[in-house]
């Protein structure tokens, strides 16, 4: 039963690739967050001017706010077009833990938008002239919180998406969750950009990701129940 | 026939939609080897029933039973045993057809890819394997979400309106397959306008199960009691 056979045709995997073939397909939709990350910033010292002292002191929590607006901006499209098409419902009523299948659906909206930024962040950072030894805790505490944020948000996207008009509820729903998040990781950046130890931050980060973990696929998934019930 | 226990049992069955109720009182027997048409004007819940039945939706009222089983308990062994195919056809437009069943075999536990390539084959479409959805037509799409039931090993099928942008030769190959599962001892439960060119077809007419005042108070007082 738990071989490896089973588990390479298991719903998990194959939910896993058919999301990851789509948003490849899709390439604007995943795009857009990125590309909304990448301009926002790059306003602030234009709109700032180029001051240095400024724009290190500012630094830490731009990225991290813009970071969790651009995430924001991609839940909408998590379980939408399979609301449309039908495809929840068969996910539904398939002989499979939905929470699984659920998750794969997540991670495969992390790897599209939350990974990608992660990777995009220090390149901002040169922009923003972050000091150089807050570049480690950048990536680190993005890492956790990008993941957490997913999760957490593909929650608040479960509970709206059989909604006509969705996004704003969305944000409503989801914004107290993320400000924790935004307050620990923004938190580690700035501590590692004065050079003191960030470790605690990204503990409290990585604990929310654990809980995160094991709380919000089970969560989206009555969620997902509820909303196509009605 | 009658010997057999039924596969599908309602009981009492009752929906409710808006404050409105679409149907009540409703019961019936459903038995391996039949091909049942569940007719009614539009509105009147047909769509509703079958995703009731399908599992979809669990706002109802009364019982019903798989294998002289309540579904509550027996919900697994019922989803393995059951192809639901709905009023969306649950395609992805930017998959090929081919990554699409891919996708179903897989919610079924597994599918060889030579049995998907002749299910694609069966339904006409030999050779658009590897072409977008969004490039076939509604009825090749339809077509697509047709193909399962080729490589289903459910028991009961429920179809919703399936014979939707078929051409007259889809709606006989459909047909045939129907008669064919039903004579294999499968259950087919289908909602369609048109009439069905199928031996013994069974029919259920959700206009037979109106409502009455009696029924209504007691659903009220069942929720505020």
């Amino acid at each position: 039963m738990a071989n490896l056979s089973s588990f390479a045709s298991s719903l998990f995997w194959a939910t896993f690739k058919r999301d990851l073939i789509l948003a490849f397909r899709h390439k604007g939709d995943m795009v857009n967050p990125l590309v909304f990350f990448l301009i926002a910033i790059t306003m602030i010292p234009l709109a700032l001017g180029p001051e240095k002292a400024v724009l290190m002191r500012i630094a830490p929590g731009i990225i991290w706010v813009m970071a969790l607006l651009a995430t924001l901006l991609s839940l909408d499209s998590l379980f939408r077009s399979d609301f449309d098409d039908g495809s929840l419902e068969q996910l539904l009523i398939a002989p499979y833990p939905l929470a699984l299948s659920v998750f794969a659906k997540i991670l495969v909206h992390w790897l599209a938008t939350g990974l990608p930024l992660t990777l995009m962040a220090p390149l901002l950072g040169v922009m923003l002239s972050l000091p150089a030894n807050a570049f480690a805790a950048l990536c680190y505490s993005l890492l956790l919180g990008t993941a957490a944020m997913s999760l957490i948000g593909a929650v608040g996207a479960a509970l709206t998406v059989s909604l006509r008009k969705g996004g704003v509820l969305i944000s409503l729903i989801v914004m107290p969750l993320y400000i924790p998040i935004l307050i620990f990781g923004a938190s580690a950046v700035q501590t590692a950009a004065l050079g003191e130890a960030y470790n605690m931050q990204l503990a409290v980060l990585g604990a929310g990701l654990a809980i995160a973990l094991l709380l919000a696929p089970l969560a989206a998934a009555g969620a997902l129940r509820v909303s196509v019930n009605a | 026939m009658t010997a057999a226990p039924a596969l599908l049992e309602l009981r009492n069955l009752a929906c409710e939609r808006d404050e409105r109720y679409l149907f009540a009182q409703l019961n019936a027997n459903f038995y391996a080897g039949q091909v049942v048409q569940i007719l009614g004007p539009n509105g009147s819940g047909k769509t509703t029933l079958l995703r009731i039945l399908a599992g979809v939706s669990k706002d109802f009222y009364g019982d019903i039973f798989w294998q002289s089983q309540p579904l509550k308990d027996t919900a697994w062994e019922y989803a393995n045993d059951l192809l639901y195919l709905g009023h969306l056809p649950g395609i992805k437009k930017s998959l090929t057809p081919f990554e699409n069943l891919r996708w179903y075999a897989a919610v079924q536990g597994g599918v060889a890819d030579a049995d998907l390539i002749k299910a694609l084959a069966q339904v006409q479409l030999a050779g658009y394997e590897n072409t977008p959805c969004y490039r076939l037509s509604a009825g090749q799409l339809r077509r697509v979400a047709l193909a399962r039931l080729a490589f289903s090993r459910a028991k009961v099928w429920v179809l919703d309106e399936p014979f939707t942008a078929l051409d007259k030769s889809g709606v006989a190959e459909l047909e045939a397959k129907l008669i064919a599962h039903a004579a294999a001892g499968g259950l087919v439960l289908v909602t369609s306008h048109q009439d069905i060119n199928v031996p013994n077809l069974q029919l259920l007419n959700l206009l037979d199960f109106p409502v009455d005042a009696q029924l209504l108070n007691s659903h009220e007082d069942a929720a505020y009691g």
